[in-house]
């Protein structure tokens, strides 16, 4: 049994000073990174691609300014202004100069960007059209799957646009061997190299290009080692002297050499953290198990009295406020889906040791400290749960929780280990897991994941259920025959899991055909020297170099689903009180409630379809007028009040998410119809596919994209997130909530599912209230729940911060696997999240 | 064994996930009927035996169904993971509970028989012969005394109190069950510091009594009485203020061996 100490320490004057520099102002876009990368490229034309990335990645560190941020103990910022964010090209850039001017003023993520910054990275870009990741993909897939993506049955936007991320390294390596111990582990795979090896070329190219990016890390830290010394020479300050005296000689030795104290393993860890975003645009580069690897470091430095715990927690303290200064800009589609400028890089403390022992130490605690003191959305805080865990560690997790910062999110070992176990990875290593992103399970350094490939809108193939494979005036998917043919729930069900069918594989072609276009064009050689066995099998993760590989897309929309197929099953087949085609007029006419102006937008464009296809003139005329007699149209008093009826019978339907077995096992089947399928097909990594249920914040947009659902939902309005029932339809209290999402089968979505749950305050209060948390929590686990999250706000005070954002800037909410400012979230998705039940005490 | 599953009775209401009454998450199943009629009830709806048509939120709403005991453990029971890990179960209310002791009975038994901890809200209005043939399958009795003077007892709740502090005093005796006092601290009615002490010093001299719970008027109940189509007896009556709560525990433990708890 591991001994620690639970105490909490207090905050330093420092950490509040930093924080509020770092959100003195709007994050700013910058241009070095993208005129370095060009520069580059330009001078290697002609050379092999992973060589070009390591070049590119050292001409890049030599020259992208740095910046050391007023009273920092840990440094090294991508941006000279706090937050901002560089960009990358190499993967696209077409949506942003297409942004240019509304990046600023957008309501998800606004990013400021000066006239001079356009100019510079307008002159970058240029030189990529036709290189890019995107573009290489998009030619890359089937012509049925850009339909389907114009359709919108799912997004594969993140690779498509950007670098993969998703990743937890080998830090612990770093830690003990140095770079200089990496680069030793490369040049004896290059000495081990025969000349008849079938590799040669391709492994020779490779670890080459491992040494030059290892270099250029080490060359990049002794570039701060030089401004920390000319710094100091310039202070007057004694005390900030030394600091930056000893900054200065740290970031001369490590991360090249091996750590020698806390405050070094720190320093290491960070320029990893962050060089690796700055190799690949890529997010969710996950720290993982920090309690864990930098534990050792800790241990010793305490034992032999060189460190107090209070400078080791403001250490940490520093690390969380660096991990707040990265930042990302994302096209406008994909900052909604991910709103909150968040890099999701979760960290996560507790669970067990490889052997099964708890886990539980010092730091293990001072993480939460440090997210109580920095109170900021990053990182990404999780806990790992299972059954022997640590009382006290739980008691700490849960006042976290109550200060509503909505972290940390919680983990099932007992679910994940099995699971992971199921897709072959082996029990020491799935002990040792971690969580990347939101809520996706793998083991550190050992794995490319593609934990977030895409996004499944499950609504979609229902809809061409009822349109037989139309969607907007055209073909859009399989058909299934006329849904007012069938004759049994069963052929309705039978059409809706063949809809499902086609449509991933549809989703599979797209994201096989990223994966590809990642491989060829942007093999990432720092990040592949950290992950096993790359330098062994001598290719880049990207090309298969991981010792397990995953493609993880996400379904969402389970509830939905679920009470869509009941309305179906109970209203027209069993009691026969709708007919088919009622409810097929009642849910293209958005049950009587009305168009708004997508719909009309959509008809718009179907009208000027047909009139051309029929050789006659569109003009902006026909268009306009189009519009306004869809906004404007008016359906007979009789028709109106039928889908009315229709409305209200559904509403007095059973709903999935308060313990009702009959509706639970609809939700529980239709979640297998999209996790059984995937898990059968591979990718070209040599990995398989693996399902995870949850949306991110995707199911605002998303659910904007699609059409009123059988379960009572109108039109462009949300999807549930994740796992959870639908907003508002949750009315048996949250027990019954975690026992319906309980019984979907979350082991097979072993990519991860998402439970968010708001709890009142008051559900919390005192010692009792954070007791009874935990045995929620612990309930709900022992029914083999994986993940559970919470909200811990009062709708008021929600209410109120959308009224007045500017009195509520530093409110924290859990958005989906991760927490974001209230404020900074668009206007829509804050509605969503007041929407969501609050699990308050009715009584 | 198969017949008391098939006891039926009369409720208006489960509430699961229940955690301000009594240890840990409990599921409450409150049965409807009442032998009292109290000024400050807050849940009117539960003091007539009969089906009532209450209007909450401008929708009707039917109060009161008549259910089996086996119907009602299919509810109980799909807490349990919860109450395992946190030492809750069900919890029985009302109403008063006695009224209805067949039922009563076969619901704590049913829960006992699967190791649900048991609690139960209640005057003890009733034969102490009922009682104690439930007292057996009963872990926590959590029972109400509004006042020790029968007159001023009466008054407020059209019943004398004689009948229940007796029960009160062979509840204790019996031992067989974790006896916790609570009372309604009423604006006007027993709002005094004698008056709280009496009722607590009567608490202190039972054997086995350790807990008393002092649960301040609220009026959330208002609502109801409105949607019953009731004038609310309570009128603008303020609830006692946590420094005065606050005062009557100090009070308490310093002239009694009781742990005092505000709230339940």
């Amino acid at each position: 049994m591991m001994m620690y100490n639970p105490t909490p320490i207090a905050k330093s004057e420092r950490i509040k000073r930093m924080v509020d520099h770092l959100f003195a102002k709007m994050p700013e876009i910058e241009a070095a990174r993208a005129q370095l990368i060009t520069q580059s490229y330009q001078a290697t034309e002609g050379q092999p691609t992973v060589i070009r990335k390591a070049k590119a990645f050292e001409h890049i560190l030599k020259h992208l300014p740095i910046i050391i941020r007023p009273e920092e103990l840990i440094v090294g910022s991508t941006t000279l202004a706090p937050r901002g964010c560089q960009t990358y090209p190499e993967f696209s850039y077409e949506w942003l100069e297409a942004e240019f001017d509304t990046v600023a003023t957008r309501s998800a993520d606004p990013f400021y960007i000066s006239e001079d910054t356009k100019k510079k990275l307008k002159e970058a870009n240029a030189y990529w059209k036709g290189k890019t990741t995107s573009e290489l993909a998009t030619s890359y897939m089937a012509p049925e799957t850009l339909r389907a993506m114009e359709h919108n049955f799912f997004t594969p936007g993140n690779y498509f646009y950007n670098g993969v991320g998703h990743v937890t390294v080998h830090y612990d390596q770093v830690l003990e061997l140095g770079l200089k111990g990496i680069k030793e582990k490369a040049r004896k795979e290059m000495a081990d190299c025969s000349f008849g090896d079938a590799n040669y070329a391709a492994k020779m190219t490779f670890l080459e290009a491992v040494l030059i990016s290892c270099d250029a890390v080490i060359t990049y830290a002794k570039r701060y080692a030089i401004l920390a010394a000319s710094m100091a020479e310039r202070e007057t300050n004694v005390t900030r002297k030394k600091e930056l005296l000893e900054i200065s000689r740290i970031c001369d030795r490590v991360p090249e050499n091996p750590a020698q104290s806390f405050q070094e393993a720190c320093q290491s860890f960070w320029f990893i953290q962050q060089l690796l975003q700055v190799e690949s645009s890529g997010h969710s580069i996950s720290p993982g198990r920090f309690d864990q690897y930098m534990y050792p470091f800790y241990e010793k430095d305490i034992l032999s009295g060189r460190l107090t715990r209070e400078y080791a927690q403001e250490l940490i303290d520093c690390i969380w406020v660096k991990l707040n200064d990265l930042n990302k800009c994302r096209d406008a589609a994909s900052a909604e889906g991910f709103a909150g400028y968040s890099l999701f890089q979760n960290l996560i403390v507790g669970g067990q040791t490889a052997e099964g022992r708890d886990a539980t130490n010092d730091l293990s605690f001072m993480c939460i400290t440090a997210s109580e003191h920095v109170f900021l959305p990053q990182p990404s805080l999780s806990i790992r749960v299972w059954n022997g865990s640590s009382r006290e560690l739980l008691m700490r997790a849960a006042q976290l929780t109550r200060t509503g910062i909505g972290l940390p999110a919680y983990y099932n070992d007992e679910v994940i280990i099995p699971a992971l176990v199921n897709r072959g990875i082996s029990m020491e290593d799935a002990r040792n897991y971690n969580i990347i992103g939101c809520v996706e399970p793998q083991v550190s350094g050992k794995t490319d994941g593609w934990h977030d490939a895409a996004f499944f809108n499950m609504c979609r193939p229902l809809e061409m259920v009822f349109s037989n494979g139309y969607d907007r005036g055209e073909l859009a998917s399989i058909q299934t025959g006329d849904v007012e043919g069938f004759r049994t729930f069963e052929e309705f069900y039978e059409a809706y899991r063949q809809q499902m069918e086609y449509n991933i594989s549809l989703l599979v072609n797209a994201d096989n055909a990223i994966d590809k276009a990642h491989a060829t064009l942007c093999p990432l050689p720092f990040e592949s020297c950290l992950v096993e066995d790359c330098m062994k099998r001598g290719i880049s993760a990207q090309e298969g170099g991981a010792i397990y590989n995953f493609t993880g897309p996400q379904g969402f929309g389970i509830a939905n689903v679920a009470d869509s197929l009941y309305t179906v099953k109970k209203l027209v087949f069993e009691e026969k009180k709708v007919t088919m085609r009622e409810l097929k007029r009642a849910l293209e006419m958005n049950y009587g409630k009305g168009f708004d102006a997508i719909t009309a937008g959509e008809v718009a464009v179907q009208v000027g379809k047909s009139l051309k296809a029929a050789g006659q003139e569109v003009t902006p005329e026909i268009i306009a007028l189009t519009i306004k007699q869809v906004l404007n149209m008016e359906l007979p008093q009789a028709e109106k009040k039928r889908y009315q009826e229709i409305l209200d019978m559904i509403d007095e339907l059973p709903k999935f998410g308060n313990d009702i077995d009959e509706v639970d096992t609809l939700a529980r089947e239709a979640a297998y119809l999209y996790t059984r399928p995937l898990e059968k097909y591979t990718n070209p990594r040599g990995g398989s596919f693996q399902a995870g249920l949850y949306p991110v914040s995707a199911n605002v947009p998303l659910g904007a994209q699609t059409g009123a659902t059988p379960d009572g939902r109108l039109a462009h309005t949300p999807v549930a997130d994740g796992v959870s029932p639908t907003s508002g339809r949750d009315v048996n209290g949250p027990t019954a909530a975690c026992n319906s999402v309980a019984k979907l089968d979350h082991a097979i979505a072993s990519n991860g599912t998402l439970f968010n749950m708001k709890m009142h305050p008051t559900a919390m209060s005192g010692q009792k209230g954070l007791e009874n948390f935990i045995s929620l929590i612990r309930g709900y686990f022992d029914q083999k729940g994986m993940h559970m999250q919470f909200n811990v706000v009062d709708r008021q005070t929600l209410l109120e911060a959308q009224k007045h954002p500017e009195k509520y800037s530093g409110l924290v909410v859990r958005v989906a696997g991760y927490s974001a400012l209230f404020t900074t979230l668009s206007k829509s998705l804050q509605d969503d999240i007041i929407r969501r039940t609050e699990q308050a005490v009715n009584r | 064994m198969e017949d008391d599953k098939k006891i039926s009775g009369r409720i208006f209401d489960i509430q699961r996930y229940s955690i301000h009454d009594g240890v840990g998450i409990r599921t409450i199943v409150f049965l409807k009927g009442c032998a009292l009629r109290c000024r400050w009830c807050c849940n009117p709806e539960s003091q007539s035996f009969d089906i009532e048509t209450m209007v909450i939120n401008g929708k009707k709403k039917i109060m009161g169904k008549d259910v089996t005991v086996e119907e009602v453990m299919e509810t109980v029971k799909r807490d349990m993971p919860y109450y395992s890990r946190s030492d809750g179960g069900l919890t029985l209310s009302g109403g008063e509970s006695l009224l209805q002791p067949d039922f009563a009975r076969g619901l704590l038994k049913a829960a006992k028989e699967l190791g649900i901890n048991t609690a139960m809200e209640s005057m003890g209005f009733a034969k102490y012969e009922t009682i104690a043939s439930i007292l057996p399958y009963l872990d926590v009795y959590l029972m109400d005394i509004k006042h020790m003077n029968p007159s001023k007892h009466a008054d407020y709740t059209q019943k004398s109190n004689e009948l229940m502090l007796e029960n009160a005093r062979k509840i204790a005796a019996s031992g067989q069950t974790e006896l916790i006092i609570r009372v309604p601290v009423i604006p006007g009615f027993n709002d005094t510091e004698e008056e709280i002490l009496d009722i607590a010093r009567f608490a202190d001299s039972l054997p086995g009594v350790k807990q008393i719970h002092l649960l301040p008027y609220h009026s959330f109940g208002r609502g109801k009485y409105e949607g019953l189509g009731r004038e609310y007896p309570m009128g603008e009556a303020v609830p006692p203020s946590n420094e005065k709560m606050q005062q009557f525990k100090e009070r308490v433990e310093r002239n009694t061996a009781l742990y005092c708890q505000i709230g339940g």
